[in-house]
């Protein structure tokens, strides 16, 4: 195969142009100049294929079903439409692979994964796909078990793909960020490798995905895109140093931080003082992070640490875009009681998903057909006013439950009162 | 399957990140103090111990082949005691604990290829999704786009002249897997699927093609005395959701799938709560290998949002201040009905206040 001929690719050439890194430049590399003939005859009817995509503004890839023995998902197999013309790589699967939480390799590991992908791919891989994946693109038939094997061998498991819990993915957190509220590798593991079961085999009503960010900016983007997204908090007073604010001040000027930290915060939570200190109401903060992001020297997230929990996030299929909605204001996440703790939620909300939700729904809209009030008595949650936005304003509702659920209010309240 | 024998997998789950992290992490993990951001691509963060560690970041081609990677470990271990980070936008991080490490690092990366920046106030690496090169359901490629505006955008991503970070996605669908951004790039479909009636009743499972269009608009039909679906086409969308249960029900056309810009997805709580971007244009040809009219609207709404927000504000926060029709003016974009919100909950997209600016 040594002397394959290549396909032209005129436009893809084209985006060898310009600047940026040019991944049509990989592949070509790959092409001329990989030792293996099974490389280079694949990617060149990738590119060969990829160029009547460009010429065609089509796609001609199929999905199927295949996975690694006693599995259900994780690969997604593809094959090519158009095999009778780029025949090379007529079969071109893409392995999901779990990364480490957070992201981090040496790169003795990754250099072992590419050693297993040379025998095994086609050599292109991906750090990482949006579902949190390291995706190793392009395989057949013959090769993914045994690529599978041998990574599965020193420590590498498949993610999910199909109507399963789906690889997670957490921020950097505590490993390099000072704003981190927990120990997202600890959470996301904690979740994930309770439900290995559940991402293997793909079993639920459609896909359910956690994510994990440290902090309320959100870097893991949890709220709008996880089921169940998981974001570090605090409780008590953010701490400040106000050395650091008078520092801060004198360096930048008052009308700087007058208009960049004070007038930003979004519940006018912060003064300025005369004598350049900063004075924060706490009980009226919302914990959303501008104001330390803007001095992250001096401000600081409090040390009663812990994590809020919002359900149902995703995007557009199939009624339109779902924000997460808190379902626990506050938890804290130290003790191995607290791991079980969230775990439990966790299950008690993906068996009543999967018990109720219907074909192809994810877990938000399910919560938007049945009522979140449903949800959380069939989850056993107790109503908390932090999950709104306002109370309802229609008032169709009967209501001739109202003394008994006025009771449980107070009953909580008198609980909460005794325990403190 | 040739193997002989069959081993049950190792059901591992998720492997602990601690043992390839770097050892500096580990060992300050959960007792970090602050950070600075001493140069584009650059940021430096202190423990309490008064350890240091300085990040360099840079963006790629994200598909990578193996030269590619192999080239990124050698630096790794060549200048950065062999640990590597990634970042959800597929950026490289390689942590160093001396700061006179840190040039020769940037420099044995801009002189391989690799573009040192992506922090702070700049226009991050595009998050994207397969495309032409895997999806089997794509509009558009996703590797060429991104590529080709990276391309026009470089300055800002090695650059850090934004009012504030700038996330841009693409996504060769509207299942958009791409993700939420302050800037989103996303194919629209503008025609019902074309049917081939032949195929329907050996390759789709009917109920579940049937049960997926959001508005009802599929129903089981007879066609040529074969089972098939038919489609409502005034009912219709066009978004698609039907092509991946049912191939034979093609939705992507070379030229009525057009790509659409939507703006002011923020998933950050800072300041204002998390918000999903809101549609801007379409009509936007899909046009490879380098996709010029998509690039030139975003460089334009890009200049805009430069030019008049504040310190600090988000796309979002620029748009919520000013208003949607000074973005409308500002940008030059048409306002045409397409951008009055006709799904369910949208009477709370309207306007029903006195507040107007003149």
């Amino acid at each position: 195969m040594a002397d394959n001929k290549h396909y032209d690719t005129p436009m893809l050439d084209e985006l060898e142009n310009g600047p940026w890194p040019s991944f049509i430049t990989g592949i070509k590399n790959l092409r001329d100049n990989h030792p293996k003939d099974e490389i280079r005859s694949m990617t060149n009817g990738l590119l060969g294929q990829l160029e009547h995509s460009y010429e065609t503004r089509k796609g001609y890839w199929k999905g199927g079903t295949i996975s690694v023995f006693g599995y259900g998902g994780g690969i997604i197999p593809r094959f090519s439409e158009v095999a009778s013309s780029f025949p090379e790589s007529k079969e071109f699967h893409t392995i999901r692979v779990q990364p480490p939480a957070g992201n981090f390799y040496t790169a003795d590991m990754l250099e072992q994964l590419a050693d297993s992908w040379e025998k095994y791919g086609s050599g292109l891989v991906t750090f990482h796909g949006q579902t949190g994946n390291i995706m190793f693109i392009g395989t057949d038939n013959k090769q993914f078990q045994h690529f599978f094997d041998e990574i599965n061998d020193y420590g590498w498991d498949l993610g999910g793909a199909g109507p399963c819990v789906r690889t997670g993915m957490s921020c950097v957190g505590a490993a390099r960020c000072e704003q981190s509220c927990a120990s997202e590798h600890a959470i996301h593991r904690h979740l994930m490798n309770n439900f290995t079961d559940d991402v293997h085999r793909p079993a639920l009503p459609y896909k359910f995905k956690f994510k994990v960010s440290g902090c309320p900016n959100d870097c893991q983007n949890a709220i709008e895109r996880a089921d169940f997204a998981v974001i570090g908090t605090w409780r008590d007073e953010m701490i400040v140093d106000q050395d650091e604010v008078k520092a801060y001040v004198k360096a930048k000027g008052r009308e700087h931080v007058i208009d960049n930290v004070t007038s930003r915060c979004p519940t006018a939570a912060l003064t300025l003082n005369d004598d350049d200190t900063l004075t924060v109401d706490n009980s009226n903060c919302v914990r959303c992070m501008h104001c330390l992001n803007v001095m992250p020297k001096a401000l600081t997230p409090g040390n009663d640490k812990g994590v809020t929990i919002l359900i149902g996030g995703k995007r557009t299929l199939k009624i339109g875009d779902l924000m997460g909605t808190v379902l626990v204001p506050f938890m804290k996440l130290e003790t191995e009681e607290d791991y079980e703790r969230i775990v439990e939620m966790a299950e008690e909300i993906i068996d009543f998903w999967a018990e109720n939700g219907l074909e192809h729904e994810r877990c938000g809209e399910m919560i938007e057909r049945i009522g979140l009030v449903n949800f959380i008595e069939g989850i056993g949650v107790d109503v908390d006013p932090n999950m709104i936005s306002s109370p309802r304003q229609c008032s169709y509702v009967r209501m001739d439950g109202w003394d008994e659920e006025a009771e449980k209010w107070f009953a909580r309240q008198r609980e909460a009162k005794q325990a403190s | 399957m040739a193997q002989v024998e069959m081993r049950p997998p190792i059901e591992s789950g998720c492997p602990d990140g601690f043992q390839y992290m770097h050892p500096m992490m580990r060992k300050n993990y959960g007792r970090w103090k602050w950070h600075d951001h001493p140069r584009p691509g650059v940021l430096r963060h202190v423990a309490h111990s008064g350890d240091t560690i300085w990040t360099v970041k840079a963006g790629t081609q994200r598909i990578l082949d193996l030269f590619t990677l192999r080239k990124l470990t050698g630096i790794a271990k060549s200048h950065a005691d062999g640990y590597i980070h990634f970042t959800l936008r597929s950026n490289i991080e390689f942590m160093v604990t001396e700061e006179d490490r840190v040039q020769p690092l940037i420099d044995e990366l801009e002189g391989n290829g690799y573009i040192v920046g992506g922090t702070a106030n700049s226009v991050a690496m595009i998050s994207h999704t397969q495309g032409w090169l895997h999806c089997d359901i794509p509009g558009t490629d996703a590797s060429g786009v991104v590529k080709s505006m990276m391309d026009e955008l470089i300055d800002e991503f090695r650059n850090c002249n934004m009012p504030n970070r700038v996330h841009i996605t693409t996504s060769c669908c509207q299942i958009n897997c791409g993700g939420q951004g302050d800037i989103a790039i996303n194919i629209q479909h503008t025609k019902p699927p074309r049917i081939d009636h032949t195929k329907v009743g050996n390759v789709c499972e009917r109920p579940s093609v049937v049960a997926r269009c959001p508005v009802a608009a599929i129903r089981p039909a007879m066609v040529d005395g074969k089972p098939s679906l038919e489609v409502d086409e005034k009912k219709c969308i066009c978004c698609g959701a039907c092509f991946p249960p049912c191939p034979p029900m093609q939705i992507n056309d070379a030229e009525y799938s057009q790509l659409a810009i939507w703006v002011g997805g923020n998933h950050s709580n800072a300041r204002s709560k998390p918000t999903f971007q809101k549609l801007v244009a379409a009509g936007i040809p899909n046009n490879p290998p380098r996709w010029p009219e998509a690039t030139a609207i975003v460089k334009n709404i890009l200049a805009q949002y430069k030019e008049g927000a504040k310190d600090w504000e988000r796309i979002n926060d620029w748009i919520e201040r000013i208003g949607w029709p000074r973005f409308f003016e500002v940008t030059g974009l048409p306002f045409t009905k397409y951008h009055v919100d006709n799904w369910r909950g949208a009477r709370n997209s309207l306007n029903a206040s006195t507040h107007i600016r003149f």
